[in-house]
């Protein structure tokens, strides 16, 4: 054994023997879950419990002049049919906007509609029975008159003055608008040799989590208090609004989330289905259940991007590119989701345009509108797939335009690896990035010379191969900055508490939570790999606001960055406290001890001194042995949040490889490649999977998903089989490499890695068909690439 | 998602299932795999009054070939069809079809004679069953009725099945040794249903087609065994004939448009398809220029 220095304190817990950190150990919650003992929202029973189903709306928009339960109400099991109206005696209505996103409205939204509804799919009353059978027997017993309104779906005409206007309080169709102007573009347009536009159209999308949005609501008279279970990501959000609009003190609220089927942002909203089972088991005074089946899920679960962006660029004849600019538009539903709202996406297309390279010339306008069809909000990697395709599509038409390679122009122009810190043009601070190593190393790993031949040579059999690059930038570790400063009670902190016990096992409370991501598998690494333990040893445990500290969750990829920090800084606490109290019993100096598996050990030769659990007994048990004025805190708590950086930038670069049969509009994806730097690597098996589903999510986007919407507002493929999902079957392999670069706000290190992967899949994606179609002149920036869309492209139909 | 009240009826012989759809008519439906019955059931886009499952009929499940004539009972399972060594060696057509009908947890349910009688026209096997010139096997009030496969689909989710029929079995003639087939389907996805598909089955003689039959599916309300291919039987094929059979192809043609394809896309796809066909049963790599299927 190396010795670890004279004073441990100091050590990075990177560098300590035996860690876990950076080892692909297995995750401690797989048996649980491989046995079937995972316990998700829809395991729960409780006694009394009743189930809502809610009556929705078939309209995109109608008044509702009547609503006639008469019969519902009579019908076997149904314990009560509730109105908006009458659920509005229980619950205040919200408005989805921020302070900071200057400018942003949003009109009053009520947990179920009154009076009008707005999208295909708002509900309008509620039924509760004693089974999900029974109650969905009584909605179609609901009798609702509506009269139609106008409806507004598409978002290129919202603003028109012919348009309606769907909440007549605000004015207009305009939720929020956003302009920047960096640098001097109209001179940095006049100095380029060449300028490319074009139009970037994304489809209307949604996350499609496996187990569908899911809540317990249980309303204890006797206590005033009310607990909720629900798949959420943020258990202190819900709590601090749930308390919110009942007119309850957070303290008669405990929000408790056990395991959740994927959430992809889709579950860190509050959703008015939601918010009305709190009330109804407020109103009713029992538990109530609400589980979204799959076409509820299509119809109210946040879809996501529908933007169509106009983006330019300026080049040079020597590859320089001279300036960015785009003209984003984006169509958010009828209201702003609430609390993070909806601006956030177009607001993140701004920032993120033209990121990774050096010129500081960039004017963009972004425009979010109202529509009636269902909300739009966050979803796995905000923004970040519509700036990438905008940035890496033009990118890629700018080198075509000159002839130029694509590695090439991107190596020209992405911020030299040593030129950090500095600023993106939208104002963003980089902390330190690694584009042009990242760049250098995917081009060894796909051996892009040998591609290109192979691409040569397969032309000439009439075989179309082509390969799409696309690098990016990911934001991370988000500070107050994100929400905080807006108004929204969303914390931006996270805390961690560590205890010892008397065995020598050890209890971790995170307020980060866990969706299959693996955030309790990172915890449990970073707490034995700082103390000294066995990860055996240690248990974790999240998702209770009654037993965890204060903080927010798990999303924006602040899992590992966040609370991986303060489960580290816990743990040095609790480190220190044990060997002062090892010191004093051993007789010996703190300095001069170390835990090493379960034993506090010489620091000197490593000689075990003595066992955690022989430590633990004395402490509980037997205090009365210690030296005098001795107290023991075998329990440390510490909180972390960045203060230097609002957000912990990451970058990467992914490249695409694939065939279109140009007969057929068929894709064949063949590989895909991801290098991407996320700082320390806690597990790297857990950080290569989060970024393989991220590209299968992103390709997802560029070539199957898409919420079909009519001119009626109506959503017309609702279901699994009309929907396309990704499935394994069309997937290439994804070859993940790693450049690392710490960031140094932490001592861990931890970027965030969980939205990477879809952030640049799409754009990587697109440029391949745009590669592979280049012999026919074609180029596309519209996805998902349908054949439908390939062969209407070639001219084929 | 949870299917209205229903009562089920769990028959015990094919008379009982008759007795039972003789008395609810329209108002009963016959359980078999349950792959489009159930989810339709819970989205309660049908609220059947009874349920008649066949499951634990026997004599309604297997394979047997006899003589020239090969018998598959309608509660054979797609899996059991994939597996099948007697469908590899005879009706091999068959096989290939299975491989893509859905998912290995659909095919493991799903079986034959619950495809046949949804009749739904972007399913492979009722391609298959025109291709192969099967007869189906239906038990009615009136006794056993031998109903020609051309003759049973009629349109979509259509056939000759009466609400007091049940279909118990398929016939296929055994394919001759010197025969060879072509199965292919454009989907967007393994297992999702065909944009267009295409089952054929051929006799080649000195680079010729003998005998060609080509049983479309997806390009209309129904399958469709494409009298087109008569222009390619007994000539030598060069790329005009073939271009003038994918112009008769054309006008046999009444595809539907949905939100996977339009109707021209469909018509585009056939011919493709053809051309690949044709290629690939008479080997013929110059007939298909493009990228592979």
């Amino acid at each position: 054994m190396t010795s670890e220095a004279e004073n441990p304190e100091t050590l990075s817990v990177l560098d300590r023997p035996n860690s876990y950190i950076g080892r692909a150990v297995p995750r401690p919650n797989l048996d649980r879950l491989l046995q079937g003992r995972g316990l998700y929202v829809s395991d729960i029973e409780l006694p009394r419990m009743a189930h809502v189903v809610f009556v929705r709306s078939p309209h995109a928009h109608a008044k509702i002049n009547r609503i006639d339960a008469s019969a519902a109400k009579q019908m076997p099991g149904v314990i009560a049919v509730v109105s908006g109206r009458e659920l509005s005696n229980v619950i205040t209505p919200w408005v989805g906007v921020l302070s900071h996103l200057k400018g942003l409205k949003s009109a009053p939204q009520n947990a179920i509609a009154i009076d009008r509804v707005c999208w295909q799919g708002e509900a309008i009353a509620a039924v509760v029975a004693s089974s999900r059978a029974q109650a969905e027997d009584g909605a179609e017993l609901v009798s609702v008159e509506y009269e139609e309104l106008p409806v507004v779906t598409d978002m290129r005409t919202a603003l028109d003055p012919a348009t309606p206007v769907i909440h007549a309080s605000l004015g207009d169709n305009l939720a929020f608008e956003r302009i920047h102007d960096a640098g001097a573009v109209d001179h940095a347009f006049s100095e380029a040799d060449e300028m490319v536009e074009a139009e970037f159209v994304f489809g209307r999308h949604t996350g499609v989590t496996l187990e569908p949005r899911a809540v317990v609501a249980d309303w204890n008279a006797a206590e005033a208090r009310l607990t909720i279970y629900q798949g959420t990501q943020a258990p202190h959000m819900v709590q601090n609004i749930a308390a919110l609009h009942l007119g309850l003190r957070e303290s008669q609220v405990r929000v408790v989330c056990k395991d959740v089927g994927g959430s992809f942002g889709i579950k860190v909203h509050i959703y008015a289905d939601e918010m009305a089972t709190y009330a109804l088991s407020k109103l009713l005074r029992r538990p109530v259940k609400f589980v979204a089946d799959r076409v509820e899920s299509f119809n109210t679960d946040i879809h996501a991007r529908d933007h169509r962006c106009k983006g330019k660029i300026g080049v040079k004849r020597d590859g320089t590119i001279t300036a960015f600019e785009i003209d984003d538009l984006t169509g958010i539903g009828p209201y702003s989701m609430y609390p993070r709202t909806s601006a956030i996406e177009a607001n993140q297309v701004v920032n993120l345009v033209g990121g990774p390279y050096v010129t500081r010339n960039y004017r963009a306008r972004a425009r979010v509108v109202f529509q009636n069809k269902n909300v739009m909000c966050q979803y796995r990697a905000v923004g970040h797939p519509i700036a990438c395709s905008v940035t890496e599509g033009l990118v890629d038409l700018a080198a075509m335009k000159i002839g130029m390679d694509s590695v090439e122009i991107r190596r020209r122009n992405l911020i030299a690896d040593d030129g950090y810190p500095c600023a993106s043009p939208s104002g963003l601070r980089f902390e330190q990035l690694s584009h042009q190593a990242a760049l250098a190393k995917i081009v060894r790993m796909m051996d892009y010379e040998a591609l290109r031949a192979e691409q040569a040579a397969l032309r000439k059999r009439n075989v179309h191969r082509g390969i799409g690059i696309a690098s990016f930038i990911e934001v991370t570790n988000p500070s107050a900055a994100f929400y905080g400063v807006g108004g929204a009670k969303i914390s931006s902190q996270d805390g961690v508490a560590v205890r010892l016990d008397p065995q020598g096992s050890v209890i971790c409370q995170t307020s980060i939570t866990e969706q299959g991501q693996g955030s309790e598998a990172l915890t449990a690494q970073i707490v034995a790999s700082v103390l000294g333990v066995s990860m055996d040893r240690v248990r974790v445990i999240l998702g209770d606001t009654d037993n965890t500290p204060y903080g927010g969750g798990t999303w924006a990829s602040r899992g590992a960055g966040i609370g991986g920090e303060a489960a580290l800084q816990a743990t040095k606490v609790l480190r220190k406290n044990i060997l002062d109290i090892a010191a004093a019993i051993l007789q010996s100096a703190p300095g001069e001890l170390d835990i090493v598996n379960n034993r506090v050990v010489n620091v000197a030769d490593g000689a075990p001194r003595i066992e955690l659990s022989e430590l633990g007994r004395i402490v509980y048990f037997r205090p009365d042995t210690l030296p005098p004025g001795i107290q023991p805190e075998l329990m440390a708590t510490r909180h972390f949040v960045p203060r230097e950086y609002p957000f912990a930038f990451t970058n990467g670069i992914q490249a695409s490889w694939l065939e279109v049969d140009i007969e057929t509009g068929f894709i064949k994806l063949l590989k895909h490649w991801v290098v991407e730097d996320c700082g320390t690597i806690i597990n790297p098996q857990l950080v290569d999977e989060q970024i393989r589903g991220g590209v299968v999510q992103g390709i997802g986007a560029a070539l199957f998903e898409k919420c079909v919407y009519d001119e009626r507002g109506q959503l017309t493929n609702a279901n699994m089989a009309d929907y396309l999902f990704p499935m394994a079957g069309e997937m290439p392999d994804i070859d993940v490499g790693h450049v690392v670069s710490p960031t140094m706000e932490s001592e861990l290190g931890a970027k965030g890695a969980g939205e990477a992967g879809t952030a640049g899949a799409a754009a990587a994606v697109t440029n391949a068909v745009n590669d592979a179609l280049r012999p026919f002149g074609t180029i596309i920036t519209e996805i998902p690439l349908t054949p439908q869309v390939i062969l209407t492209a070639l001219g084929r139909i | 998602m949870k299917a209205s009240a229903f009562a089920y009826a769990r028959a015990t012989s094919v008379a009982n299932v008759l007795e039972l759809l003789s008395a609810y008519g329209e108002r009963a439906k016959v359980l078999s795999g349950g792959q489009s019955l159930l989810p339709a059931m819970n989205l309660r886009l049908i609220a059947p009054e009874l349920v008649v499952d066949i499951g634990e009929l026997g004599e309604l499940r297997g394979i047997a070939v006899k003589g020239s004539v090969i018998t598959i009972g309608a509660l054979t399972r797609h899996a059991d069809l994939l597996k099948s060594s007697e469908i590899a060696a005879h009706a091999p057509l068959l096989k290939d079809a299975v491989a893509h009908v859905a998912h290995p947890a659909i095919r493991n349910r799903g079986t034959i004679g619950g495809s046949l009688a949804q009749a739904d026209p972007a399913s492979e096997l009722p391609a298959c069953m025109l291709t192969l010139g099967a007869t189906i096997v239906v038990c009615g009030p009136g006794g056993e009725r031998r109903i020609a496969a051309r003759e049973f689909f009629s349109g979509i989710y259509e056939t000759a099945l009466t609400p007091q029929d049940l279909l118990v079995a398929v016939e296929l003639p055994v394919t001759p040794r010197t025969s060879t087939h072509f199965f292919h389907e454009f989907a967007r996805r393994h297992g999702d249903y065909a944009i267009v598909g295409l089952a054929a089955q051929a006799v080649v003689t000195d680079g010729r087609f003998a005998d060609l039959r080509l049983g479309f599916f997806a390009v209309g309300d129904r399958p469709l065994l494409a009298m087109s291919a008569s222009r390619l039987v007994g000539v030598s094929i060069t790329p005009a004939v073939l271009s003038e059979a994918c112009t008769a192809l054309d006008a046999e043609l009444d595809p539907p448009e949905d939100q996977q394809a339009t109707s021209a896309m469909r018509r585009h796809l056939a011919k493709v398809l053809l051309t690949r066909c044709v290629s690939s049963l008479l080997a013929r790599p110059d007939l298909c220029a493009g990228a592979s299927a």
